[in-house]
């Protein structure tokens, strides 16, 4: 029973973060209608920015957690912004209205370009940082000293990311940012009929959510305390996985899946096998599309001609 | 002013409507309107442009360029290099400010002077064909022209050509997939890798030799295609690229954790080598070069060797040229142009998919097979992502379905990288650490974006197409976006 909650817990704290990464996938899918193969990289290069940051904040003796959290997650989401944003300029939009493998193709490349640039720029070994916030709360003892714990990151993770999606939902359902994006979502050549930029929406879509994977990067390098330039692949399949099984395009079906593969991953190692719990997340992702092409929230997808 | 013969809608292609008004003008006799901006404008903005460039690159490449973390004695230190990040900011202000200046804001636009550089309108000429034959002639002598010209050499320039020789083979199965059938295949090291296992442990559990376990290579890994595909060949594009990409990370997981029957990481070692008709390239009694009467040389084997992998890309491309011409061929093209349209004439679209799938699977089973035997030991390590990305990259520089394409750019960036490695010349100037492999993934996802932006069918993306309907057409690469359904 301990062991379960402790997973529990684990599997929130982890599909937080997938479910933030998550997002930007089912927006720029519900928006254009591509599969975003760089969004995972965006997410890593924003785990780098910030440990950079965190070490150069250290170099100039400023050591006060919260600053440098907030510092920290403003340089990050900032700067990886300009990468979303740049990725967008240079790769999708000139494709725009291109054959349907060519923005996938530009994806995959830009994908591959990101992980090198950082693995000739950094270095390919691991960075390893050593854990910033420790401790938490006890939740319950059982028999055999076997504890429940929470960790103040998990807390923290737990916390941020509620905090970002109820932002994010005023964000899309109540401002005029959100009516655009939702109105290019449905019919981008109308929309523009209307007096909305699509180009201006779509390049603030990208932002947006590599703004989002920001916050997934930070969090992931303060929860596993070990970053290389390969951790965007992985976990940027899973995210996808993650809006695969919340109904692409449907932004509470991304933060759903999410936390829904993370616990499928914790417990899947929890109870069965540490090795095998990418082919886990992976046979879902197979699984889902195959059954479930919709996913859990989605809206099934009518073909035109 | 009205037009008797004025194009319609349905017949006009694009450019029409301007060109019409500009005709209109002409006979109006107006002069015919060319926005051309005056020097200082064109100046301060390519200015403008050039800074903003500047000023974007700074910020993007700011915490990767200018700060570099490493691990030392106390933990990760940041090493400050803001000269190698000056340097790459002004590097991208003077391009975008000549790019500006010359080609963006002149008034010649950069997209018309690069179509007659780069596609000469001739028509009608095959220049694929000869080049081809030439390639096809020099491929055939290779080993000659290298012991008699590069003697030297020659075993190290061996070696390459049949490293690119397997890229190509790969290059031209996983071609059959991306560019015939439009299926984007990311997992199509999978297949390389069932090949690859299935001989090897064929080989030494059962003492079956390369030429009796070459078909069944093949096989299996058609199986395995058959079989992954089935489930999800049915999903779209963009769907199925992303399974492919988990089944070829599955089979990689699975590959590296079932220790009892592929060694795990530790691979496979003592894969047989091929032998010429039960003669082994062996020093001694009984190996090639004693019953030939020949003097023993390691040489022997890289040629002989280097023959099997041209047979086979040889076999592969025959195989593709002559499927086009048929039934099956004709499907998977007429799939890639529009599935909805091949669903409504009848074609089981699902069935076409597989049968590509399956052909693509077998031939990549056919250079995993050859892979192994070649290096006589496989681990996991070879079958990751990576591989699946640099095939896919050369599929996609080489002008997806062009057969010549990834003869070319298999040679430029598996043969032109590996080349630049022994110039001793950027050694000199970047440093003696400087190693360009390294940067080969750079290049190719860069090179891989560049071509998509510029150029979407490739660097030989004129085709000519299969079937001909009363003439012949060359298909421009910007005729293609507009037959895509869309």
């Amino acid at each position: 029973m301990e062991y379960f909650l402790q997973q529990l817990i684990n599997g929130i704290a982890l599909g937080s973060i997938y479910g933030l990464i998550a997002i930007g996938y089912t927006m720029v899918y519900g928006i254009i209608g591509m599969i975003n193969f760089a969004h995972g990289e965006v997410f890593m290069i924003g785990s780098f920015v910030s440990l950079s940051v965190f070490l150069a904040l250290g170099a100039l003796g400023i050591t006060f957690l919260p600053l440098v959290l907030i510092v920290m997650l403003i340089v990050a989401m900032a700067c990886t912004s300009l990468w979303g944003w740049t990725v967008e300029r240079v790769a999708y939009r000139p494709l725009r209205g291109s054959f349907r493998l060519a923005p996938l193709i530009t994806a995959i490349g830009m994908s591959i370009f990101l992980q090198n640039f950082v693995q000739v720029t950094q270095g390919a070994r691991i960075k390893p940082l050593p854990p910033q916030i420790e401790g938490g709360l006890t939740l319950m003892e059982g028999p055999g000293g076997i504890t429940v714990q929470l960790s103040y990151m998990q807390i923290i993770i737990i916390a941020t990311t509620i905090v970002l999606m109820a932002g994010f939902s005023y964000l899309i359902n109540k401002t005029s940012l959100g009516r655009q994006q939702r109105a290019c979502e449905q019919d981008r050549k109308m929309a523009a009929l209307l007096g909305v930029n699509v180009d201006r929406t779509i390049s603030l879509t990208f932002v947006l959510g590599a703004s989002l994977a920001a916050v997934a990067g930070i969090m992931y390098l303060l929860y596993y305390g070990v970053i290389d330039f390969y951790i965007g692949f992985i976990a940027g399949v899973k995210a996808f996985t993650a809006a695969v099984l919340g109904g692409i395009g449907s932004l509470p079906g991304a933060m759903l899946g999410g936390l829904a593969i993370g616990l499928i991953e914790t417990f899947w190692s929890g109870y069965f096998s540490v090795e095998y719990k990418d082919v886990a997340a992976f046979s879902i992702l197979a699984i889902v599309l195959i059954f479930l092409p919709s996913g859990l929230l989605g809206r099934p997808e009518v073909e035109k001609v | 002013m009205t037009h008797q013969d004025a194009p319609t809608a349905s017949n006009r292609p694009e450019g029409a409507a301007l060109l019409s008004e500009q005709r209109r003008d002409a006979m109006g006799g107006e002069p015919p309107f060319v926005p051309e901006p005056t020097g200082d404008s064109r100046l301060v903005a390519s200015i403008k442009d050039a800074v903003i460039t500047a000023a974007i690159v700074a910020g993007i490449t700011l915490f990767f360029l200018a700060v570099r973390s490493d691990i030392d004695a106390g933990g990760l230190v940041l090493t400050l290099r803001p000269g190698l990040w000056m340097t790459w900011v002004a590097i991208a202000l003077v391009v975008r400010f000549f790019l500006s200046y010359f080609f963006y804001r002149s008034a010649a636009p950069i997209s018309g002077w690069l179509k007659t550089v780069v596609m000469p309108t001739k028509r009608g000429v095959p220049i694929g064909k000869t080049v081809g034959i030439i390639l096809l002639a020099m491929a055939l002598t290779l080993p000659w022209l290298l012991s008699t010209f590069l003697p030297g050499q020659n075993r190290y320039l061996l070696d390459l050509a049949i490293l690119i020789l397997t890229y190509v083979m790969l290059g031209w199965g996983l071609n059959i997939v991306v560019g015939l059938a439009g299926l984007l295949d990311l997992g199509y090291v999978a297949f390389y890798a069932v090949g690859a296992y299935s001989f090897a442990l064929l080989a030494t559990n059962f003492g079956l030799g390369f030429w009796v376990c070459l078909p069944m290579a093949g096989l299996f890994a058609a199986l395995w295609g058959i079989m992954l595909g089935f489930p999800v060949l049915r999903l779209r594009g963009d769907y199925l690229a992303i399974v492919t990409l988990a089944f070829g990370e599955i089979i990689r997981i699975v590959l590296l954790n079932w220790y009892d029957f592929t060694g795990g990481p530790n691979g496979i070692l003592g894969i047989p080598k091929p032998t010429l008709f039960g003669i082994e390239f062996s020093r001694g009694e009984g190996g090639f070069a004693d019953y030939f009467g020949l003097e023993y040389s390691t040489v022997h084997r890289f040629v002989f060797l280097y023959y099997i992998i041209l047979a086979l890309a040889l076999l592969t491309n025959f195989v593709t040229l002559r499927l086009r011409k048929l039934p099956v061929g004709r499907a998977w093209e007429a799939l890639r142009e529009d599935e909805i349209a091949c669903r409504s004439l009848g074609i089981n679209t699902v069935n076409v998919k597989l049968t590509a799938f399956a052909t693509g699977a077998m031939f990549g089973g056919f250079a995993g097979a050859f892979f192994a035997t070649r290096q006589g030991f496989i681990s996991p390590e070879s079958f990751t992502f990576i591989e699946s990305a640099i095939i896919l990259a050369i599929v996609v520089l080489g002008g997806l379905g062009s057969q010549l394409g990834v003869v070319i750019a298999s040679v430029v960036m598996i043969g032109g990288i590996e080349l630049l490695r022994n110039l001793t010349v950027l050694q000199q100037v970047f440093g003696d650490n400087f190693d360009p492999t390294q940067y080969r993934m750079l290049i190719f996802g860069l090179a891989m974006v560049a071509i998509m932006v510029w150029k979407p069918r490739g660097l030989i993306s004129s085709r000519t197409p299969t079937v001909i309907y009363k003439e012949r057409k060359k298909i421009g690469a910007d005729a293609v976006s507009q037959g895509e359904g869309h």
